[in-house]
């Protein structure tokens, strides 16, 4: 009887095999072989030249993923502590931002950071580029070739890139760590109180430990997204630094046309994420899973 | 002492929301700038927003963007209830590793989805046209698809949660007294479950219009969605066009908000007039 009703997940089964699993194999035999379809494994070799795309990908996201979480999680922990309809409102206004393209998003920060744009114009107006160039006038070697700065560059630098990443993902760390922490069971920090424990005591012997699979899972849905963006590196990075999204996204549709080596790519990227998978696994056992969105 | 905490803790939190919020007030202040700058204003004007709806692309990738959403949402929502049933019927022994097989959408990189079902298709595609038959390449059907596939997921991972919390017994008893199994599952199943269905066809949606990388590899040359569209705007050059997008996307997005919030505390408010 029971197992008459699993047959209506059979369509579903079928659809799954066919654009989840085949895709995968696909890009699998792809990234064995060349042009040709012989086995190979030229295109991992290959990947050595592209060092410092990975690199600089993985440094940008492990930095966007730790400002990400030094903000997100205070900013998760004060906001449980608030009354409830703080909190309500706050969540709305935390996913508010969320249902806007994060294309609009970041091309917001593009009219912001540009050389003409909205920051420098305040600069310019309160006189912080004045003082800079009167400041820097000292420290250069050869002061009457000194050229005063007109503008400071933002656009095109690494820093915008994280700030782009981490604007877009802040709320994938909020979420899930507020999650954890506004279900903590207060009889837990009461006993800890109890026993003698001060707040800071409290937090981390605590609080943070049971808070940990939200952190996780926050970490792994900015990181994630962060290390495999190329929009974000395109629209703020100016072209100037480029993410291995970027360099799967050019073997494909750009103009270095390679889906071999584009495929062996993506295939390391898939093996970061269940990497990531599995150490959340490890770290979250026994614990209740963090909500996912 | 611990007022002064409280008020660090909110000055805290109101920096983060302005970090959240200034970029997109700005977006919306310079939609109605006459000029064609981001940065300077020269006066208020509707210009940017008559030059949008008359801007073919845009209005044309709008309704692809609106055309697939919805229709990816039914479809979705249809099949991952009924996939969720069948899951739930299914012995652990082969649930558990079709359901690792379900979370794979929902856990790698959109880059990675999209790569790997572009593949697919060119690779179908080349098989097809290698035949004498009509020719087909990638466009609506294959994002269509691509949607349904990203969608599916999230629809079973709302379901199945209620299917779980639902009393057994009830489908049995309305089965006892005469019940067929379709009309046990009009009248019992569904009515359970819909909540689940409700907000995974709400959240499926929600990633249908917000997508962006895994359309752009599966929609092919043809085919836009409006995320594809302003990713080509913002390529050439900063148009406050891009801002009218936003600054109506940001409103109706408010609005459907205001709605739903509205509606819920409504739905409180009369559920506790029924306790008194």
């Amino acid at each position: 009887m029971k197992n008459r009703r699993s047959g209506f997940a059979v369509p579903y089964v079928v659809w799954m095999a066919l654009f989840v699993v085949i895709p995968i194999i696909i890009m699998a035999v792809y990234a064995f072989t060349t042009a040709a379809f012989d086995g190979t494994l030229e295109n991992f070799a290959r990947m050595g030249t592209y060092l410092s795309v990975f690199l600089r990908s993985f440094r940008l996201a492990i930095i966007a993923t730790l400002v990400c979480l030094l903000i997100g999680y205070p900013l998760s922990y004060m906001m449980a502590k608030e009354g409830p309809r703080f909190q309500k409102i706050a969540m709305v206004l935390i996913m508010l931002p969320m249902w806007i393209n994060f294309l609009l998003r970041t091309y917001a920060w593009m009219s912001i950071l540009e050389t003409n744009g909205l920051i420098n114009q305040l600069f310019q107006r309160i006189g912080i580029i004045d003082l800079y160039n009167s400041i820097a006038i000292h420290f250069v070697s050869d002061p009457a070739n000194y050229v005063p700065i007109t503008h400071f560059k933002m656009i095109g630098t690494s820093g915008a890139v994280v700030l782009g990443m981490v604007y877009n993902y802040l709320p994938f760390m909020i979420l899930p760590i507020y999650s954890v922490i506004v279900k903590l069971d207060h009889s837990l920090l009461e006993a800890a109180r109890d026993l003698g424990a001060n707040s800071f005591g409290v937090f981390r012997k605590v609080i943070f430990p049971l808070s940990l699979p939200g952190v996780l899972s926050g970490v792994t849905m900015v990181f994630v997204p962060s290390v495999s963006t190329f929009a974000i590196s395109r629209l703020l990075g100016g072209g100037t630094q480029m993410l291995l999204g970027d360099l799967i996204e050019q073997q494909f549709l750009g103009g270095a046309y390679n889906p071999h080596l584009g495929a062996a790519i993506s295939l390391v990227m898939m093996l970061v994420v269940v990497v990531c998978m599995v150490v959340m696994n490890h770290f979250g056992e026994g614990e209740e899973q963090a909500v996912m969105l | 002492m611990k007022k002064q905490r409280r008020v660090g803790n909110r000055l805290f939190m109101a920096l983060v929301f302005l970090f959240l919020y200034l970029p997109i007030f700005l977006l919306i202040i310079f939609s109605f700038n006459s000029g064609n700058s981001n940065a300077v204003w020269k006066g208020f004007s509707l210009h940017w927003y008559t030059e949008l709806f008359r801007d073919r692309i845009v209005m044309e990738s709008l309704y692809t963007t609106l055309l697939v959403s919805l229709l990816a949402t039914v479809i979705s929502t249809i099949a991952g209830t009924f996939a969720a049933i069948g899951f739930f019927n299914m012995r652990r022994r082969w649930r558990s590793p079709l359901m690792t097989v379900n979370s794979i959408p929902m856990m790698n990189a959109d880059i990675v989805t999209g790569v790997s079902l572009c593949l697919l298709f060119v690779a179908f595609f080349s098989f097809w046209n290698s035949f004498d038959l009509p020719r087909l390449s990638m466009g609506f059907g294959t994002l269509l698809i691509a949607h349904v596939t990203f969608n599916i997921p999230y629809v079973i991972l709302n379901v199945l949660p209620k299917l779980r919390q639902m009393d057994k017994n009830l489908v049995d008893a309305a089965m006892d007294l005469g019940c067929t199994w379709m009309r046990a599952f009009w009248k019992v199943i569904l009515p359970e479950i819909k909540p689940g269905i409700v907000s995974g066809a709400l959240i499926a949606f929600t990633m249908s219009v917000d997508d962006f990388v895994i359309s752009y590899f599966t929609a092919g040359s043809s085919t836009q969605t409006l995320a594809m569209a302003i990713y080509g705007m913002t390529k050439k050059r900063i148009t406050p066009e891009i801002n009218a997008v936003s600054t109506l996307l940001f409103a109706v997005v408010l609005l459907l908000l205001v709605i739903v919030n509205v509606r819920d505390a409504r739905a409180e408010k009369a559920a506790a007039k029924r306790h008194n």
